[in-house]
């Protein structure tokens, strides 16, 4: 079973667990995801991959608590299991291809939003061991919500804070701070990534695109399989449809649909939270009279 | 003259009851009725029936010991042919085979061949009837990838030869489609799936969920370094069609695979699990084959009402009658000749209807089917909250592109003998749906079978 290593509370409600996965400890590169799953009766719930070691056969993942399922994965204690951890799954991240002398003469900018920190880590990481380096924005809504920032400052070229209410570091959005890196800095870059929230990779793809530089997103689609199976995590890529899990989860910013992609990730929202609300009226001692809970 | 007996009727859940609950349809024979039933067989010396088995159970064999009442003895007959009874009597399509090549069906009603395996089938697991017999190790290990009917079957014939076997799963219970494709109603999960499989595991079998081959491990790295001798692939057709018409990323649209794998394999149906799923008032289905009925009628179970576009005649349409039948039982409204061209969204971005033409069939073409074609100036839109599309799967190319040399032809399917299911890589078999295409769990487990046998030979000829 996929055992719960350690457990640490990175900020509130953001969990970070290594979990002993060495099937997926072995395969996992940069930019790929797993599935994992909370008892008999839980949901099948994505999570890229925060780190791994495959002589140790651990994985890491970070999860936020947003729902229920999120909080079940985080209620789950050192010496837990999970019932499922399956992985590594979609494509690894691009570069993990490219040429490496070309990769370290390339200026790479890599901007995290919240816990989106956690799938950059191994990126930036990544690159380090390589040789190459990359600059890092990590944003968050202010001090205590920002995670991994010692790690990550071990391994960027450079790092920089944004939080929206300047409570550390450059006061305002991610792309300002980028914005400001680029014009008022000097800095110049060859490819941004940005992995966060749907909003903000979307306002990231719209900046760079001013600036003409090559953007890669890492899209965290609702998903069920995660192998291709069920096509939940359908995305529109310049105007072609494909599968996050199979396809991604890392594409083109500039030819994301994300209006789209936002639309599509609520497509479960009113279901879950009705069931939530039935869940507490129950724990609550309410009955349903109508038969809604049936 | 035993064959004056008419076929006996099989009990049935009452369609208006069963169109609101999640209980298996069919009740099946109790002792009496299956030796009634088993009476008719003539046990005719040369049975077409066996021939049109995938896996050429000894049908007259076994139906003899049942009119006998030795439901063990029938039990182990099967056994020695197929470890799911119990599904295969279940989801088979009898009446394309052995059923329908029975001499009885010429002048009157086939033996209820499908009904009779079933009634074995849940004896034999209920009297907890021992299958385990298998051969000495011979010290060989055979990898086979996906725990669906192919691989069930090529695992479960290679362990009683002797073979070590391991099962790779990518989802996190083994049962492949008889788990998330097909329905609790037709096919009961816990009591039937599960069990069968603990058969196939009781022969020595060892089932890994949660490894995703192509992704997890690769094929060269279970022959290089995992030490399998060989390798068989029987990783199904899961990857999901659709029509490609405007408005199919509405939020509400799904395919059929996505709404019985939230509904089967997550239970979604069940409150007191957490995958939620979601019909509204109203469920299109398009498509017309079984799983576009495993789909309508989920649909119509978990509320909703629901229909089936379908751009052919009712005639035409390729599942299997008595799932048609049972669908129209449970009061689901059929659409015919009518094949959308849009999915209509509402300002949020939800599905609020289907733009529908009307079809008419012209000539028979290549095929010999009637092909449909537009009738000019029909368009029209249907009122609808969900839109499942059940248009057929093709491979997932996942193990296909991470094997080097192991060719697909294009539709994606694996290139493998017919015969022994041998592929273009040397100690790679491939058998059922990632070979042929969508098509049925008897003939994947044919499939699993004739590549076991091949298995066995390559690896004894390599000593």
């Amino acid at each position: 079973m996929f055992e719960i290593l350690k457990k640490q509370e990175l900020a509130q409600n953001i969990i970070l667990m290594n979990v002993k996965a060495p099937r997926v400890a072995k395969s996992a590169k940069p930019g790929q995801f797993v599935i994992v799953k909370v008892g008999d009766k839980g949901e099948r719930i994505p999570l890229t991959i925060s780190d791994y070691n495959a002589e140790e056969g651990w994985v890491t993942i970070v999860t936020q608590i947003v729902g229920s399922s999120t909080e079940k994965i985080c209620a789950l204690n050192e010496g837990d299991s999970f019932s499922a951890f399956v992985g590594p799954l979609g494509h690894p991240s691009e570069f993990v291809y490219d040429n490496i002398e070309e990769l370290r003469s390339k200026n790479i900018l890599f901007i995290a939003g919240g816990v989106g920190t956690a799938p950059v880590y191994p990126q930036v990481k990544w690159l380090h061991e390589q040789g190459a380096h990359a600059d890092v924005i990590i944003g968050a809504k202010s001090k205590d919500l920002l995670i991994l920032t010692d790690e990550m400052k071990a391994v960027a070229e450079n790092l920089y804070i944004a939080t929206d209410d300047g409570s550390v570091g450059f006061k305002g959005l991610v792309t300002n701070l980028m914005k400001d890196l680029i014009d008022n800095q000097g800095k110049k870059y060859d490819v941004v990534v940005a992995i966060g929230p749907m909003i903000m990779m979307k306002f990231v793809a719209l900046a760079t695109k001013e600036y003409g530089i090559k953007t890669i997103v890492s899209l965290n689609s609702l998903m069920v399989d995660g192998t291709g199976m069920c096509g939940a995590c359908r995305v529109s890529v310049g105007g072609k449809t494909y599968f996050t899990c199979v396809d991604g989860p890392e594409f083109d910013a500039h030819e994301v649909d994300f209006d789209e992609a936002m639309r599509r990730q609520g497509m479960y929202k009113t279901i879950e939270s009705r069931k939530e609300k039935m869940e507490q009226e129950k724990a609550a001692g309410h009955a349903c009279k109508i038969g809604l809970d049936k | 003259m035993a064959n004056k007996i008419p076929r006996v009727p099989v009990r049935e859940q009452d369609p208006v009851a069963r169109a609101s609950n999640f209980e298996e349809v069919c009740y099946g024979y109790n002792v009496e009725e299956a030796k009634l039933e088993a009476s008719r067989c003539i046990n005719c010396k040369k049975p077409r029936c066996v021939e049109q088995c995938p896996v050429n159970v000894k049908i007259p064999d076994f139906i003899m010991e049942v009119a006998n009442g030795n439901f063990e003895a029938a039990s182990r007959i099967i056994a020695e042919d197929s470890l799911l009874p119990s599904v295969c009597g279940r989801v088979c399509p009898q009446e394309s085979q052995c059923e329908g090549s029975c001499i009885l069906g010429i002048k009157g009603e086939p033996v209820a061949i499908g009904k009779l395996e079933r009634f074995v089938g849940d004896w034999g697991r209920e009297n907890n009837v021992d299958l385990s017999e298998v051969a000495p190790s011979n010290g060989h290990k055979v990898a086979v990838i996906g725990s669906g009917p192919a691989g069930l079957a090529c695992a479960a014939d290679l362990a009683k030869m002797g073979y070590e076997v391991k099962i790779f799963e990518a989802l996190h219970k083994p049962g492949g489609v008889l788990e998330y494709g097909i329905p609790e109603f037709r096919l009961p999960k816990n009591d039937v799936v599960a069990k069968e499989i603990d058969n196939v595991r009781k022969l020595g079998v060892e089932i890994e969920t949660d490894v995703v081959v192509g992704r997890t491990v690769t094929v060269d790295d279970l022959l290089d370094n995992e030490g399998y001798d060989a390798v068989f692939i029987g990783s199904g057709a899961g990857l999901p069609r659709f029509m490609g018409i405007p408005g199919e990323n509405l939020n509400g649209v799904v395919s059929a695979n996505e709404f019985l794998t939230r509904a089967n394999l997550m239970k979604a149906f069940d409150q007191e699990y957490d995958t939620p799923i979601y019909v509204g008032k109203s469920v299109a289905v398009v498509g017309g084959g079984n799983v576009a009925m495993d789909a309508v009628r989920t649909a119509k179970r978990l509320g909703a009402e629901s229909f089936i576009i379908y751009r052919r005649s009712e005639k035409e349409l390729p599942a299997r009658v008595e799932e048609v039948h049972h669908a129209k039982e449970e009061g689901i409204i059929f659409k015919m000749l009518t094949n959308p061209t849009e999915v209509l969204g509402d300002e949020n971005g939800w599905v609020k209807g289907l733009r529908c033409v009307q079809m008419e069939l012209g000539e028979p073409d290549a095929s010999g089917r009637r092909s449909p074609q537009v009738i000019p100036g029909s368009e029209f839109d249907i009122e609808c909250d969900v839109v499942i599309m059940a248009l057929g799967t093709s491979p997932n190319p996942l193990i296909s592109s991470t094997t080097e040399g192991l060719d697909t032809n294009r539709w994606g399917c694996l290139v493998a003998e017919d015969a022994t299911g041998a592929t273009t890589r040397e100690g790679i078999f491939a058998g059922g749906d990632a070979v042929t295409g969508a098509a049925t769990v008897i003939l994947a487990m044919g499939a699993g079978r004739a590549s076991a046998k091949a298995i066995d030979e390559y690896v004894k000829s390599r000593k």
